[in-house]
């Protein structure tokens, strides 16, 4: 099984990395770029094939590394 | 004072601390690498130095606070003991949630390597109380994350029971209210961006990082 997980900033927190991306394309003649968020994407090879157990465990993984609930969402694929 | 400072892979503020700390308590702090378990027996003081631990990866100072000693020094600090992270120590002791809040990238996305004027904001914590008084102060920063964030509600909380330590007169990183420095709410463990470290010696052009340091002396 593959873990797809997509980390970003939570709305409302500052993310000057998305605000350069956003002014840099806006440089390059992208008007419509009216802004940008930046985060990660982590893949995760897993062993078995229990999917609702495989995501229940990276949740976890989120929790306790991946993500820092503090200021980051995180969203879970499993496939 | 018997002390110790932690070792991660890619620790280098970590003789800095050995030497400001071996100068003011006359003590050679152990050197405790990362993969230890516990504490050498004794151990009053904690020191988590600043660096680049695990090459900031994923975020700074999330590798690091999933160390094997970590439960030792969270252990060391929820006995009251103190225990001071500088800079990456100071993200590393978010990361294992002894400190409350975030360091986020710098807003304007640069490293600064500057002499930061500072105030003291709380001169009565085990750590500052050495200052007497002294209020206005220059300590070097050096650091890409240490823009610390908090909700609302938690940097009210902060201000209200004095647990913001330092604050910029001039805010390097957009560090909400200028926070550079905060202590936890028992007061027995303090994080700060600036190196006071790097403030121990007239050669380091100023000595207004030993305070910090002989505060902790006259509380052990």
């Amino acid at each position: 099984m593959k873990a797809r997980i997509h980390v970003y900033l939570k709305p409302g927190v500052l993310d000057p990395q998305g605000a350069a991306v956003a002014g840099a394309l806006k440089n390059m003649g992208f008007d419509e770029v009216t802004a940008a968020r930046q985060g990660k994407l982590i893949e995760l090879d897993l062993d078995g094939s229990d999917t609702a157990a495989a995501e229940a465990r990276v949740d976890e993984m989120c929790k306790r590394l991946l993500a820092n609930p503090v200021i980051e969402s995180y969203a879970v694929e499993i496939e | 004072m018997k002390s110790a400072v932690i070792v991660f892979p890619g620790s280098n503020c970590d003789r800095d601390a050995h030497d400001a700390i071996a100068r003011v308590t006359g003590e050679k702090p152990a050197m405790v690498w990362h993969q230890e378990s516990a504490l050498p027996d004794g151990t009053e003081f904690v020191m988590v130095p600043g660096g680049f631990s695990y090459g900031d990866y994923l975020r700074c100072g999330a590798m690091a606070g999933t160390s094997a000693i970590i439960p030792a020094v969270k252990a060391h600090a929820e006995r009251g003991a103190p225990v001071l992270g500088v800079c990456n120590g100071f993200q590393i002791l978010i990361e294992t949630g002894l400190l409350p809040g975030a360091l986020m990238r710098n807003a304007d996305l640069l490293f600064v390597c500057e002499k930061t004027p500072l105030s003291v904001e709380n001169g009565n914590t085990q750590f500052t109380s050495a200052y007497g008084g002294k209020r206005d102060l220059v300590i070097p920063v050096a650091h890409h994350d240490g823009n610390y964030f908090a909700d609302e509600a938690t940097l009210d909380r902060l201000e209200g029971n004095g647990q913001v330590v330092f604050r910029y007169g001039r805010n390097p990183n957009g560090s909400a209210r200028d926070i550079a420095g905060i202590v936890n709410e028992r007061g027995n463990v303090m994080g700060m961006m600036p190196h006071p470290e790097r403030a121990v010696d007239e050669f380091h052009g100023g000595t207004d990082g030993l305070p910090v340091f002989e505060s902790l002396l006259g509380s052990a």
